[in-house]
């Protein structure tokens, strides 16, 4: 009994030391909600996989932190024909472990990629052949024109090939298989940071890479990184208020206020590169989730137009998403390649005229639909449903919604069993043809796989694969803006808001806000 | 004695059956695995592949089947969501998770007894008037709230305590202790409580009303005539009576506090292996999950066999009547 009353003063004793937060100026203390799912730069195609990635390894092609595309490993690039593409390559770069970069570990890199398992083979599947040309340069060789090329490889960092080699992962993890390589826990990049230890789930730790290429043009004041996944919000806003963490993602909309108020801490915020929206199904005869028998009456387009009347996008920035969101008036996020300021006007929310166009279109009663939408993936997404089976109530359509988890949400989405859905789509390579590609085109198993809205145009599928081939910018540009005018006029999809995403941060903390929420440490100031 | 133990573990056999079937057949309703396995630009036929190499089509019965013949093996397969062993990745993990679990019940036991037997005792003070209606709080909130109160107090507004993790930990041969560094042990402090408080209280409250049904006793009248101290007659002969029934609350609120670490796990983002459920649960990683459920099962099991050895040991009339012995 004595030594347990021993031990539990000492576990007092200790508490009541006090805590002391040994936050030297240099270290920054990271919190997502999860983890990086491995360190295997080819294999997961995931946010906090990538942003893990990104500070360890360099591509060739980077994404600045305002979205711009700048050389990485690349210094230069150029076209030499409509299929055949030149980069120069950066000299002098080495990898953490010593070894020079060369074409050599670009090429290998890249080959590594686009083959499976690679998660980024669909990146770059335009892809012919790589070849070196000599130690710096590198030429690429595409199956068609790729105009876009330089953006895609923007998510395609370099791996040492003799580091590879040596560790026996010149493949990529294979996922499905259940396999663990040498390079999911160990790494070897030419990035700004070097991986100094790593515990999955619990903590990664990075240190600042001296030796940096780039090191005059970054900040580089971070010296050491230690990343920990906070799963729970709550515990991931108190860690931050405590002090214990330096930067968080994914602060609740619920806690923003406080924590702007609070003299501590500092919250910034941007559009992200994401709009949320419904999806309806226009292309079935007759649909099974709905009151009307023997029609589908979302192919009607009058139909379309009063449920987008009807939905009072401002009333759900007011309410549902407390300001942090930014109505869309069609579904491309503001960053991209073919975007203009006009596609986010939107009609004014008007009830009358919602029901006046379900009267033309035959449905003066109303009728009932079931309406699917996930609660786990977007901010508030069950909350902005609920908002919206009321709005659509008062023009008479009786909307039955189905909120489940996005396992199960998108299981029946890709099993085509949604007719009414809740969506959002977010555009890594910045580029219109991204969104033609996967929610426009023809659903024909290759092009159009997310395209559950049965929207067919035969003529939106001649401009996608167009705009795929075209290298000219302002042929290109045009056939961009034909298929907005199409997909605009035809209402496939009811667009909502652009998220809106908020970094959380110690106020003795500065970095600039990137809207693929994707931090990059490297870029971090103290002040 | 040797018929009652092979009679319980044929039963505990058929138990985990039954837990492995029942949450076999729940995880056709966690939905699909493979949208978190791929990125969004897979093809569908990308989809489908992955999905064939999975096993995911196979019927139900086969798939199983499969599971309970490679489980048989101690294998469980490989994580969806880690790309790793199920039993490696759960070997990790449960040291926090056991730690954790055993800090609480002892934190539990040991203040939850000496509060009852005091609130026994005194029964009409204002403490233990003052104690026993503290305990309700701890009865009746929710863990959670719990949890953030206690990070919200001691972390956030009096900075003594980390709000997460589990501090510094030292790797003693396969087990990895936080039990050895100083952050490690106040790592230990909240969510110990968190988890603790609602098996305190009970244990509390139960020792109380047991103890006041066993002061009222006529052996405790007749000790008292023979001028026994008072100290012989409620540690000696009262506490050891009220015994019985607490040692089957806390043999069973012990395989309660492993399976409702989840809850603590995930306030206290501690990484024991209930935070590993709940992130399989979000991704659909069914092996891990499988295997989970199976662990947990089998320390319910096996606590349960070891409460009832504990009946002999504490309560001799079981010993006397051995055949006809029935715990619960």
């Amino acid at each position: 009994m004595k030594v347990k009353a021993v031990m539990f003063g000492l576990l007092v004793g200790t508490a009541l030391t006090g805590m002391q937060f040994d936050a030297s100026a240099e270290t920054l203390r990271f919190a997502s909600q999860s983890d990086a799912l491995t360190l295997d730069p080819h294999a997961q195609n995931e946010g906090p996989t990538i942003t893990m990635a990104q500070q360890i390894y360099d591509p060739l092609v980077i994404r600045a932190d305002d979205m711009t595309v700048r050389p990485g490993l690349a210094v230069s690039w150029e076209a030499m024909e409509p299929t055949v593409w030149e980069f120069k390559l950066r000299e002098g770069v080495s990898f953490h472990d010593g070894s020079a970069f060369t074409a050599e570990d670009a090429a290998f890199s890249l080959d590594r990629a686009r083959v499976p398992p690679s998660d980024y083979r669909n990146y770059v599947s335009s892809i012919e052949e790589v070849s070196v040309v000599d130690e710096h340069t590198l030429r690429i060789t595409t199956q068609a024109p790729n105009p876009i090329l330089p953006q895609q490889l923007t998510n395609i960092v370099i791996m040492s090939k003799a580091w590879a080699e040596e560790h026996g992962v010149e493949q990529t993890q294979n996922y499905a298989e259940g396999e663990e390589n040498h390079a999911v826990r160990n790494a070897n990049g030419t990035g700004a940071f070097r991986l100094e230890s790593r515990e999955p789930d619990v903590r990664t730790v990075l240190v600042r890479n001296d030796d940096y290429w780039d090191r005059e043009n970054l900040p580089m004041e971070v010296e050491r990184v230690v990343s920990t996944p906070v799963s729970s919000s709550a515990t991931r806003v108190a860690a931050l208020l405590s002090g214990e963490l330096d930067l968080i993602l994914y602060p609740p909309v619920q806690d923003l206020r406080r924590l702007e108020q609070s003299s501590d801490i500092a919250v910034k915020n941007t559009p992200e590169n994401r709009t949320i929206f419904l999806g309806l199904n226009q292309g079935a005869d007759d649909l099974e989730s709905d009151s009307v028998e023997g029609e589908n009456p979302l192919a009607d387009k009058r139909v379309r137009e009063a449920i987008n009347l009807a939905i009072d996008v401002d009333a759900i920035q007011r309410v549902v998403m407390r300001g942090q969101s930014v109505p869309a008036g069609s579904i491309s996020p503001t960053y991209i390649t073919g975007y203009k300021e006009s596609f986010d006007e939107r009609p004014p929310h008007d009830q009358e005229r919602a029901k006046e166009l379900l009267a033309e279109a035959g449905y003066e009663e109303g009728f009932e639909i079931d309406f699917a939408c996930p609660n786990d993936r977007y901010n508030n997404d069950e909350a902005i449903c609920q908002a919206i089976v009321g709005m659509l109530g008062q023009v008479g359509i009786d909307a039955n919604l189905n909120a489940q988890t996005r396992s199960l949400h998108f299981q029946q989405l890709q099993n085509g069993e949604l007719d009414f859905y809740m969506l959002g789509w977010g555009v890594p390579t910045f580029d219109s043809e991204y969104i033609f590609n996967f929610l426009y085109h023809t659903r024909d198993g290759n092009r159009g796989s997310w395209n559950f809205t049965g929207f067919s145009s035969e003529r939106m599928d001649e401009l996608v694969e167009g705009m795929a081939g075209e290298t000219d910018l302002d042929a290109r540009n045009a056939l961009l803006d034909a298929a907005w005018e199409i997909a605009l006029d035809d209402l496939t999809y009811v667009p909502l808001h652009h998220e809106v995403l908020n970094w959380a941060m110690r106020s003795n903390v500065d970095i600039p806000i990137r809207a693929d929420n994707s931090p990059r440490f490297a870029s971090v100031t103290f002040k | 004695m040797f018929a009652f133990l092979v009679r319980r573990l044929l039963q505990s056999i058929v138990v985990m059956l039954v837990v492995g079937l029942v949450a076999f057949s729940l995880f056709n309703f966690v939905g699909d695995p493979i949208h978190n396995m791929v990125g969004q630009e897979a093809t569908t036929e990308q989809r489908e592949e992955l999905r064939e190499q999975l096993g995911l089509n196979d019927p139900f019965p086969l798939q199983f089947a499969r599971f309970v013949a490679n489980a048989a093996q101690g294998e469980f397969g490989i994580s969806y969501r880690m790309a790793r062993p199920v039993d490696v990745v759960i070997a990790e993990r449960l040291p926090a998770t056991l730690e954790l679990a055993f800090v609480s019940a002892f934190f539990a036991l040991f203040l939850g007894v000496s509060a009852g037997v005091y609130a026994a005792l005194n029964r009409y003070g204002w403490t233990s008037r003052l104690v026993m209606t503290i305990s309700l709080i701890g009865v009746s909130l929710p863990t959670f709230l719990i949890g953030i109160l206690l990070i919200w107090i001691f972390a956030v507004q009096l900075q003594w305590l980390p709000s997460f993790g589990r501090g510094d930990v030292v790797q003693v041969g396969a087990w990895r202790t936080g039990f050895l560094t100083e952050s490690g042990l106040r790592a230990l402090i909240l969510p110990a409580i968190t988890l603790g408080l609602f098996q305190l209280t009970l244990i509390m409250r139960l020792v109380r009303a047991e103890m006041l049904e066993v002061l009222r006793t006529d052996y405790i009248k007749f000790a008292r005539a023979r001028g026994l101290s008072n100290r012989a007659i409620n540690f000696g002969h009262a506490l050891k009576n009220t015994l019985v029934p607490v040692i089957t609350i806390t043999g069973l609120q012990l395989g309660s506090i492993i399976a409702f670490a989840i809850i603590t796990e995930t306030v206290f983002q501690w990484p024991g292996v209930g935070l590993l459920f709940i992130i399989a649960i979000q991704f659909v990683d069914i092996p891990v999950m499988a295997a989970y459920l199976m662990l947990i099962a089998l320390f319910f099991v096996v606590i349960n066999l070891i409460v009832d050895l504990l009946y002999y040991a504490v309560d001799p009339r079981l010993r006397v009547e051995a055949g006809s012995a029935r715990a619960h």
